[in-house]
């Protein structure tokens, strides 16, 4: 092997090799080491104990509630910010969803609605989509949850009008300038994995109880994906296309509107309907302060348990977030209707609006037509089935998990003293991304020590690691087979938007009865939630290796094993990483959600800031550490990535 | 061409057929407006809240023709919503010292409008079997004799206490280790997460010790058993730290904001001399919960068969 290796690559196998060497002797220093110090400086705090800062904290939240109505910055700043935004979702409620001026029903009933979301479905994205999202609108008022529905929509489109006026500009001049890009990414991912629950509550003191908050809180985490695929967009735009432009003599504006823009066009779009997935995933938490529409019936339906009826206003929600998302991603393909279809449709969409305007039948959704007490009751009795005949089974699959992986992860990361652990980061660090990774990495871990909550940040971070495993794991094998099999990719496609965003606690009452209150539970949540994107990430990457490469591979005579693992996995590196980093922020963001099921440490620390004041210091140092978690195994799995596929 | 005659012929049948049939929107309409105004009642996330809220809206509704807005928040939000004027009432208060004295007496928004007559309790429960197999769990004393029987993956070689609802005040890692007992508190995080717990623990006898209060409506369904700790006598739970007896009881009471106290109008008085029982409650608890019936149906239900009792709540002070 060694005559045939070419003479560069010879150093470079032995520089892998040494650095494997070096690594293992790092993670075996590192046990030697727990075993002589265990125990010994984990720097614990009990639940109910609090650091200074967390008082600190505490004193500014009163400060600042008590000075509520005497502040000029609430009356004339918070103030005004919160009459427009109510009055623009007031006015969309009005429209679709709720009696208004003085109409004991909506403007525009069912009929219309569901001929609008026709006919504009029809314009952007063609005739099959067209269908789907008729069914799909027909199908929330079969649920019997067409009201609760369109006050869902309303709030959600307009947090994602909101954000995409905001989004889209900051976007452009993040893609334009690099200072710019530099100043917002942080801002970016702490709006992103910042739990919502730390701030849930101030919002509704800045901005009151009720759409405006549930909007905000909304586009905090909605905007995000718009502002960066924007500006990814405009950054992808070759660069001789914009210099072509230039060098005919346009400006700076008209190269931006003639040349970026449109060839940005389809990307942007993507972010667009990121934008529409992410203010649905919101809908259950901002029904905590009374945002109207599904995810109060969900609320309402888990304080009794009631899967059923939990999971039917689910459903609603993943109906909703299909037909947008397919709506919007076939609108990246530019088409042309025929005049007669696009006059016709527009009569009749006329037509039903009108209808639905003036009689009773086309404004309320019939009450006698419906499946929802069937889902209801089907959801329940399959729920009732697994909770009877599997926890023997489930509960043997959580030990083994724990046992061997969850509680030897832990027991390193939050039993060894926090020194150790911090310098076998910075030195990881350092070896994957040199000077400056380690640099970041010795800043985050600072942080951690200093919000107090450094056991528990090591324990949150054992669990991330295992459900990223478990992703990657389900990435890798469900988004080949995809990426191979066309029909594949159809039927799983579907279940993988159910479980992005079907509420959370629709599918946890159950699991608490198959793996009880426990990490695993939580582990299995965060899996739900992340393997989607990892899998779907995976699939695009493999289909994306030319199928010229794999037909060779096929004629060379090697198995579909072997081309999986020789050609397609290694030419999908990129795909590989993305899906890695990507896997482990959507893990990081149900962390908190974790904490209602039994995982503890940082997440219970966040819900438990959320609902005791005397705990909200901690709450808001346990989001800030999810941050830091987050922020630091992002850097290194880029650094990682950009190793890997150089 | 032909396509657009066909068009017209569509939209023509379609205009028809609408035109034969169908109530008009308006053709009934009915609105009522009494001297009571708005009352803006906040909703806290349980049953037993739910059951206040819905029989006291009911009559707010009906017989003071109020225009009642339900607010469903988390405690801590409601308590706010006194400050910024959104919210007039929190009809089911569990303590919330902490609460008390940030809004009651120091930032002067909101007062106490006395008990609803219920009385909550907190403590450690066991699922019916359990208590009924070995009584004397119920006996703090005995708890490290069944330490190992409560093991699970998440207590390491400790018996397992399931705790839960961050919503509540919770002494419980302080009384283990002031106990001395063999346990370690495994944070459920959440009612469901205990609710679920208890349900299967009692159907296939499962070794399950937890933190719960009543009412709950799932006690209608699971009678689960309080196990007694040291007796709670006024003051032992000042130190947090050194807490080493059971829980107090709690009146549930009434908080209401400054303003709509002031106003003294009808919907105050309502509520100040709302004060029913236990059984009272759980009655509408379980027709929400196990009846599913809708909360505004099951109020209807129970106020029609307690006539009386409203006429107390009502009478003009």
């Amino acid at each position: 092997m060694v005559a045939v290796a070419a003479p560069r690559q010879l150093p470079r196998l032995w520089h892998r090799y040494k650095q494997a060497l070096v690594v293992g002797g790092i993670v075996l220093a590192w046990l030697v080491l727990w075993l002589v110090l265990r125990n010994f400086g984990t720097l614990p705090l009990d639940a109910s104990e609090l650091t200074p800062l967390h008082r600190w904290i505490n004193s500014v939240n009163d400060a600042v509630g008590a000075s509520r109505n005497s502040n000029p910055v609430f009356l004339y700043f918070f103030n005004e910010i919160r009459l427009v935004i109510d009055e623009f979702v007031t006015f969309v409620q009005a429209l679709i969803a709720q009696p208004s001026f003085g109409r004991p029903v909506p403007v525009i009933g069912w009929l219309g609605v569901v001929g609008i979301a026709g006919f504009v479905s029809l314009v952007v994205a063609g005739w099959r989509v067209a269908l789907l999202a008729v069914a799909g609108f027909v199908s929330l008022g079969l649920q019997g949850l067409w009201q609760e529905s369109m006050d869902t929509l309303s709030l959600t489109l307009a947090a994602v009008v909101i954000s995409l006026l905001f989004g889209i500009p900051l976007g452009i001049w993040a893609g334009l300038s690099d200072r710019a890009n530099r100043v917002m990414q942080p801002v970016l991912d702490f709006m992103q994995t910042m739990p919502t629950f730390v701030y849930l509550a101030p919002l509704t003191l800045f901005f009151l109880i009720g759409p405006a908050s549930a909007t905000i809180a909304t586009l905090v985490y909605a905007a995000p994906p718009a502002i960066r695929i924007t500006a990814h967009a405009i950054r992808s735009v070759p660069h001789n296309t914009v210099e072509a432009s230039e060098s005919l003599g346009a400006t700076r504006g008209q190269t931006l509107v003639k040349v970026l823009l449109p060839s940005a066009r389809k990307t942007i779009v993507l972010g667009v309907n990121q934008t529409i997935m992410a203010a649905l995933s919101m809908v259950t938490i901002a029904a905590l302060i009374d945002a109207p529409g599904l995810g109060k019936t969900v609320v309402k339906a888990l304080q009794t348990l009631d899967v059923g009826t939990a999971f039917n206003a689910g459903l609603a929600i993943v109906v909703l977030a299909i037909v947008l998302d397919r709506v919007t991603t076939a609108a990246t393909e530019r088409r042309t209707l025929p005049r007669w279809a696009l006059f016709g449709g527009l009569g009749v969409t006329a037509v039903t609006v009108y209808f639905s305007y003036t009689y009773l039948w086309a404004a309320e959704f019939p009450a006698d037509v419906e499946f929802g007490s069937s889902i209801r009751k089907g959801a329940t009795s399959v729920t009732e089935w697994a909770q009877d005949s599997l926890p023997f089974i489930t509960g043997g699959f959580k030990d083994f998990v724990t046992f061997a992986l969850i509680n030897p992860l832990q027991a390193l990361l939050a039993e060894s003293p926090w020194f150790l652990v911090a310098l076998v980061i910075v030195v990881l660090s350092f070896l994957i991304g040199g000077a400056r990774s380690a640099i970041v990495s010795a800043v985050c871990v600072g942080l951690l020590v200093a919000t107090g909550l450094w056991q528990d940040s090591m324990i949150t971070l054992a669990s991330t690691l295992v459900a990223t495993i478990m992703v990657m794991v389900l990435g890798v094998v469900v988004g080949v087979w995809m990426g191979r099999s066309r029909r594949a990719d159809r039927l799983i496609r579907p279940i993988l938007d159910a479980g992005q965003v079907m509420p959370a606690f629709v599918y946890l009452v159950p699991f608490l009865a198959l793996f009880a209150a426990t990490r695993f539970t939580a582990i299995i949540a965060a899996v739900v939630f992340a393997a989607p994107v990892a899998i779907k990430i995976i699939a695009d990457g493999v289909r994306a290796v030319s199928p010229a490469t794999v037909e060779a591979s096929t004629a060379l005579g090697s198995s579909s094993w072997q081309t999986i693992v020789k050609v397609q996995l290694p030419m999908a590196r990129g795909a590989l990483t993305l899906a890695a980093n990507q896997g482990l922020i959507y893990v990081l963001s149900m962390v908190v959600v974790g904490g209602l099921v039994g995982a503890g440490a940082l997440g219970y620390d966040v819900v438990a800031g959320f609902s005791q004041s005397n705990l909200y210091g901690k709450g808001l140092a346990a989001g800030v550490a999810i941050v830091v978690l987050g922020v630091m195994l992002d850097r290194l799995t880029q650094a990682a990535a950009k190793r890997w596929t150089n | 061409m032909a396509r657009h005659s066909v068009l017209g012929a569509v939209l023509v049948g379609a205009l028809a057929l609408a035109g034969c049939g169908g109530a008009k929107v308006g053709d009934s309409s009915s609105g009522a407006a009494g001297d009571c105004g708005t009352f803006n009642l906040a909703v806290n996330p349980w049953v037993g809240y739910e059951a206040n809220a819905a029989v006291l809206a009911y009559v707010a509704e009906k017989e003071l023709k109020c225009k009642v807005t339900k607010k469903e928040l988390k405690e801590e939000v409601a308590w706010q919503g006194f400050g910024t004027g959104e919210v007039d009432a929190v009809v089911e208060n569990w303590g919330h010292d902490d609460l008390r004295k940030k809004y009651i007496d120091e930032q002067k928004t909101a007062v106490s409008a006395g008990s609803t007559g219920v009385k909550g309790q907190i403590g450690w429960y066991v699922p019916p079997w359990l208590a009924k197999e070995h009584p004397d769990i119920l006996d703090w004393n005995n708890l490290n004799k069944y330490a190992d029987q409560f093991k699970t993956s998440e207590s390491g070689d400790k018996g397992q206490l399931l705790d839960g609802d961050p919503s509540f005040v919770t002494n419980d890692e302080a009384l283990v280790k002031n106990l001395n007992l063999n346990y370690k508190v495994v944070y459920g995080g959440s009612e469901t997460a205990l609710i679920q717990a208890f349900r299967q623990a009692e159907k296939d006898k499962k070794w399950v010790i937890g933190y719960f209060y009543s009412p709950q409506w799932l006690l209608n369904e699971v009678k689960l058993e309080k196990v007694k700790l040291p007796e709670y006598k006024a003051g032992c739970d000042a130190d947090a730290e050194k807490v080493a007896c059971d829980y107090p009881d709690y009146d549930l009471d009434k908080i209401v904001s400054k303003k709509f106290a002031d106003a003294n109008g009808p919907a105050y008085n309502l509520v100040k001399n709302f004060k029913w029982t236990n059984q009272d409650q759980n009655t509408v608890a379980k027709y929400i919960a196990e009846d599913k019936m809708k909360p505004e149906d099951a109020a209807k239900k129970w106020v029609e068969a307690n006539a009386d009792k409203i006429k107390a709540w009502t009478a003009k002070a």
